[in-house]
């Protein structure tokens, strides 16, 4: 036996392992802390990145559920709105609503005179507080001649400096909101007439190009319309195909290709299920561009993937005794499975879509592909009607430049993260509540 | 009109289902045992005769009468108007639908489409009437056919299970159909694409100026197709992705599986998967209100030019959003790392971080290879980000700090908007969703075949 | 001497001092620790580790029961008993391998030489250093042979040269006697090894750190007869250079490989003495039961 010596001589055998080690001990331990350093930044970096996220969104987007109104003393006056006096709804529907708000304006403010003030003085109130006085008309035609002080959606400018996102000492010409501007909107606090109010707008409205009047409600819809189409599809569709892969199927080629292209469809990127939307369901079938149903059909397809590949978890979860319990009793196969394992499996592949129903309401990009994203102010009534929906009107506002625009984005996005959340929750309640260890 | 049919159709099904029940108590003598199946076998085959084929021929009526009722008015149409050029025509007829839908038209006042929209109207009045008595009748027609073939011997079991089986295996068969559809839809229309534009050109090409090259007497308007840079900026962004995601991804799962107590472990990687549970438009838009500004304004205090759409911010967003998915798949492939791995390490007086970067790390190498494949895979397809956070400027550029594009930014640029579909500027977004599709199917089969061979050591 | 007042003086000094030991005389058959079930003489005259109460809990079980013992130098001892009697859980105690177990607890006194193995002056990595441990099943790392055995001169920083390093491995896979067949192959994967060698490998693994007690798991139990016999060979030659503790669930093997036995039953340490008079003479009642086979 040839011993092994070090360099100096003296065999490795005989020198003392304890001194050798122990010689080492500082330097690793020092690299020892370090590696868990290194991973301890590493995690507090994911997690800081997530409360930034979190706090950016929420910081920006929580004024945007409060609006600034102004209280406008209007008098329905009669010879404005029904010359005629027979109340015909036509001319109540037509009538000028803007002169009442200009009057009330210059009844708060007598002192303004000149069509430039007068127009910036108009300017405070958005272009729906006419609006706003022709739906009360309407919906109250004894109001005429009536005077009432009544609270109007300010303009976005004023909103926005309201909420003291306007630097006062800028320059003039660098503001959207002028000088004696907000000399009235001082003086309007004064007296108590400007306050903010909950933003009802935001969940009420479409899509509008003046910020103080855009809201999600339209893009709720579509949103709601497409996932109904994609959970009428894929949920059946999705648990049909997990419970002949892992139930029926032969193990052959053709079960071992079906399989392998599931897999590779739930990597597939988003985008090419666009594509694929465009060039057959609105190229091909031609279905309506920008309609709830082809973006469900779109999204299906997207999420078939996730729900066969849970929904075969969730079987596969299912012990065989039970299976042959049933079987054992003379149960078809077909009744094995629809009264025993699928009942069983249903919490599991029910988690599995719900997931996938939160991944499918957050998607967007393929989206765009079959054009939901137009300007779309109507709120969609069916699934034909041409729609946006909420991820997609996120992407449509976070392009335009106003800070108004930019405060509801970030509203808009919290909306999305609640229903997202929302869904999760439920998903992991229901995981919870029948989670069964076999 | 059309909903309430659907209706009556799955009422009348109840009760076909009710009747045949109901027969086979009869022909069994009330005697159950009599018969071949449980009665209500026998219910749900009288359910399907009257659902299945009414059914069938209500979805083909329905997507055929729409193009007939056209086709018939379009031909009762005047001459001048029947044979003007296919795309004069289809505005025509988009009139004539509004019309009919009551909505304002410019033309409503000519007589001509006044009567054909009088004509469309009745036809479809016609079609409509004519689909409730077909289909109502096929559903009765199917019950009194399951009535007289419900005997003690009929067996029920086996028919239905049979139908049910055909759904089953059907309903497998649209994974292959979809994936048959995204191959045939990019490739389709590719190759009209590479028809106008040569394979060699658009995979090598430096040049990628699409909205110069609509114009026909535009000199370089063939040399406009190069995607090189977008190519080039993809990789770039999705770099700098990786850049951030594999070593934060990846030292958290270790941390998250080697040091974390139990307690930290069950707080900390779900609120780490919070991220990759957040919309990509959501990044997008923090990407660029957020991080892209601060990128510059660091930029601009340094001395340093910034694009204020550049690569480095939405590679860092892109990266960021990666990271659950590296500590996620990393996790799975370093606990299937079996424990004895770890005690004969430990046992040699080997410290945690020894083991891990001596054993562990080569041991679940191929694993964490296959995740990091699929990441990248992810990192080239993902689209919100980069189109809200990258510029639409193809540059052939390495440097982080300018602008760049991607192919999925180009694809959605030159879908949205226009709408002419043969020009070659939209074809060449198929075009670039065909390498997009194949490279991630490449990298997806790649790293799927890794990570399995990598769990079948360990089994 | 009351088990408080041991703790106590566990916890003041930390060591426990050898003289205040009880006399050891031949006549005492049970000891005075408060081992109120070990039959048989526990001590020897050159002790390479001490044991004494040793306690461990895994959360509410408790798995090791007031266990004292001696492991004399250059001794084969063998822990034999029916499964879940602890005798795994007290050989990790040994290089304080439950310390990777978070719900373990260990209390009592365990000394290497003169050194307590709990004490904070004692680094965990430089224990096991001295005492190496082979597994029940072969757990070569997925790596090269030659990395294999490389893996912990290289950690400890045991060699300076790529030539001292070579030497090292041929001498460790000499010792383990796997030499002839890897000769060569060093570049092959660990794994592609048959079982018998995977395991001899491990040894070598084991023994190119130099320890001074070697532990082996039940290292035969994943192993055909005939690599069976060759690491028991193994076993009785490396008993010349070191200390090894061996569990095993063969009483043909302990018989075979070791000059003491220690019985364990359900966490208790039921009888120790030579392996010759256990197996023909054994005191306790659950010992001669189990030997002569009416359960385990």
């Amino acid at each position: 036996m040839n011993k092994a010596t070090s360099h100096d001589g003296v065999p490795l055998r005989e020198r003392d392992i304890k001194t050798i080690v122990n010689a080492g001990l500082a330097r690793r331990h020092a690299a020892e802390r370090r590696f868990r350093w290194y991973g301890l930044i590493a995690i507090s970096l994911g997690l800081a990145f997530v409360v930034l996220m979190f706090a950016n969104i929420i910081g920006k987007g929580l004024p945007a559920f409060w609006q600034t109104y102004i209280q406008v003393p209007i008098h329905f006056d009669a010879a404005v709105l029904d010359p005629e006096g027979n109340r015909d709804p036509q001319t109540l529907a037509s009538a000028d609503y803007g002169a009442l708000v200009r009057a009330g304006l210059r009844q708060t403010f007598p002192a303004v005179e000149g069509r430039l003030p007068l127009r910036a003085l108009s300017a405070l109130l958005s272009t729906d507080a006419a609006y706003e006085l022709q739906r009360r008309v309407l919906a109250d035609p004894q109001l005429i001649g009536a005077q009432q002080e009544i609270w109007l959606l300010a303009s976005a400018a004023v909103d926005t400096f309201v909420k003291g996102n306007i630097d006062r000492t800028l320059d003039e010409a660098n503001r959207p909101i002028k000088d004696q501007q907000i000399e009235w909107i001082d003086q309007l606090r004064a007296a108590d007439k400007i306050e903010r109010q909950f933003n009802a707008v935001l969940f009420r409205n479409g899509d509008s190009r003046e910020p103080e009047q855009a809201g999600i409600r339209g893009a709720l819809m579509g949103s709601f319309f497409t996932l109904l189409v994609t959970f009428l599809l894929s949920f059946p569709i999705g648990v049909a195909t997990a419970v002949y892969l892992e139930e029926f199927a032969p193990k052959n080629r053709w079960t071992d290709i079906i399989e392998v292209n599931i897999n590779n469809l739930a990597a597939v990127p988003s985008i090419v299920f666009g594509l694929l939307g465009l060039a057959v369901f609105i190229n091909f079938f031609g279905l309506p561009r920008s309609a709830p149903l082809v973006g469900g059909l779109v999204l299906s397809l997207m999420t078939l993937p996730v729900i066969i590949i849970a929904g075969r978890a969730a079987l596969t979860s299912v012990p065989p005794s039970i299976r042959e319990a049933a079987l054992g009793m003379g149960a078809s196969k077909l009744q094995m499975v629809g009264h025993h394992v699928l009942p069983l499996a249903m919490p599991g592949m029910l988690t599995g879509s719900i997931i996938g129903m939160a991944r499918a309401l957050g998607e967007s990009a393929p989206l765009l592909m079959i054009g939901m994203v137009a300007f779309i102010v109507d709120v969609p009534k069916g699934f034909l009607d041409p729609a946006t929906v909420l991820p997609v009107q996120i992407y449509l506002w976070s392009d335009l430049p106003e800070r108004a625009f930019v405060e509801r984005t970030s509203a808009a996005i919290m909306v999305l993260l609640a229903f997202m959340i929302l869904m999760n929750g439920l998903a992991i309640l229901l995981r919870k509540r029948f989670e069964r260890r076999w | 009109m059309q909903p309430f049919l659907l209706l009556t159709l799955l009422l009348l099904s109840a009760g076909a289902y009710y009747l045949g029940r109901r027969r086979a108590f009869a022909v069994a003598d009330g005697h159950v045992r009599n018969l071949h199946s449980l009665p209500s076998f026998y219910g749900s085959y009288a359910a399907l005769w009257c659902g299945l084929p009414a059914l069938l021929v209500f979805a083909l009526w329905a997507a055929a009468q729409p193009n007939l009722v056209v086709n018939w008015v379009v031909a009762g149409l005047p001459p001048e108007l029947r044979d003007l050029p296919p795309d004069r025509l289809n505005l025509v007829i988009n009139d004539l639908k509004n019309l009919v839908g009551g909505n304002f038209v410019a033309s409503a006042s000519d007589p001509v489409m006044v009567e054909a929209a009088e004509r469309y109207r009745r036809l479809q009045a016609i079609g409509n009437a004519a689909l409730w008595v077909v289909v109502l009748s096929l559903a009765i027609a199917g019950i009194a056919y399951a009535w007289r073939a419900i005997s003690p011997a009929l067996r029920a079991r086996n028919r239905v299970e049979g139908v049910i089986n055909i759904f089953l295996i059907a309903s497998s068969t649209v994974a292959i159909f979809t994936t048959i559809g995204i191959v045939l839809s990019v490739v389709f229309e590719s190759l009209l694409f590479f028809r106008q534009v040569p394979v060699a050109e658009f995979l090598f090409g430096l040049q990628w100026s699409p909205q110069t090259a609509l114009r026909a007497d535009q000199v370089g308007s063939s040399g406009a197709f190069g995607a090189v840079p977008l190519f080039a900026g993809t990789l770039l962004i999705s770099g700098i992705a990786m850049l951030v995601a594999v070593p934060i991804g990846l030292m958290s799962a270790l941390y998250l599986s080697e040091y974390a107590t139990p307690k930290f472990r069950a707080f900390a990687k779900p609120a780490l998967e919070i991220l990759a549970g957040i919309p990509t438009v959501v990044y997008g838009f923090f990407a660029a209100l957020t991080v892209a500004p601060l990128i510059r304004q660091i930029g601009t205090a340094v001395g340093l030019h910034v694009a204020s759409e550049s690569a480095l911010a939405a590679g860092l967003v892109m990266g960021i959003m990666i990271i659950p998915f590296v500590s996620s798949l990393s996790d799975d492939v370093i606990n299937a790392v079996p424990q004895s791995m770890r005690d004969g390490s430990y046992a040699l007086g080997a410290t945690k971080s020894e083991t891990i970067t001596r054993v562990l790390l080569p041991a679940a190498l191929p694993g964490i290879v296959g995740s990091i494949l699929l990441a990248i895979s992810r990192a080239i397809g993902e689209t919100m980000i980069v189109v809200m956070a990258a510029g639409l400027s193809a540059n052939l550029t390495a440097n982080p700090l300018e602008a760049v594009t991607t192919v999925t930014v180009q694809i959605v640029t030159l879908l949205t908007g226009d709408q002419e579909f043969d020009s070659p500027k939209t074809l060449a977004a198929f075009a670039l969703g065909l390498v997009l599709f194949v490279v991630t199917l490449i990298l997806n089969i790649i790293a799927l075949r890794v990570v399995r061979k990598y769990r079948e050591q360990y089994e | 001497m009351s088990t408080t007042a041991i703790d106590t003086q566990v916890a003041l000094n930390g060591t426990l001092n050898r003289s205040a030991s009880p006399p050891r005389s031949a006549g005492v058959q049970v000891t005075d620790y408060d081992n109120r079930q070990t039959v048989g003489k526990i001590t020897v005259d050159n002790p390479k580790m001490t044991c004494r109460e040793v306690n461990v809990y895994y959360g509410e079980k408790h798995a090791i029961k007031n266990v004292s013992l001696d492991i004399g130098a250059n001794e084969v001892i063998a822990f034999i008993g029916p499964s879940g009697c602890g005798k795994s859980t007290f050989i990790r105690c040994l290089n304080r391998m439950n310390d990777t177990i978070p719900s373990a607890r260990v209390t009592g006194l365990i000394k290497l030489d003169e050194d307590d193995i709990h004490a904070k002056e004692i680094d965990v990595v430089q224990l096991r250093a001295r005492v190496g441990m082979v597994f029940q099943k072969p757990n070569p790392f997925p790596k090269s042979i030659y990395e294999n055995v490389a893996y912990g001169p290289r950690i400890h920083g045991m060699v300076n040269t790529k030539a001292e390093l070579d030497d090292l491995v041929r001498e460790s896979l000499e010792r383990a006697g796997l030499i002839k067949e890897v000769e060569k192959r060093m570049l092959e994967p660990g794994t592609s090894l048959s079982g018998g060698q995977q395991q001899r490998l491990c040894i070598a693994r084991a023994i190119a750190v130099n320890p001074e007690v070697i532990l082996m798991d039940e290292p035969c139990s994943a192993l055909d007869p005939i690599a069976t016999a060759k690491i028991e060979e193994l076993i009785d030659e490396l008993r010349e250079n070191y200390t090894i503790v061996i569990v095993t669930h063969s009483m043909q093997q302990a018989a075979r490989v070791s000059q003491r036995t220690a019985y364990f039953h359900l966490g208790d340490l039921i009888e120790i003495g030579d392996t010759d008079q256990i197996f023909t003479n054994p005191r306790h009642k659950l010992t001669e039961d189990y030997i002569t086979g009416r359960f385990g």
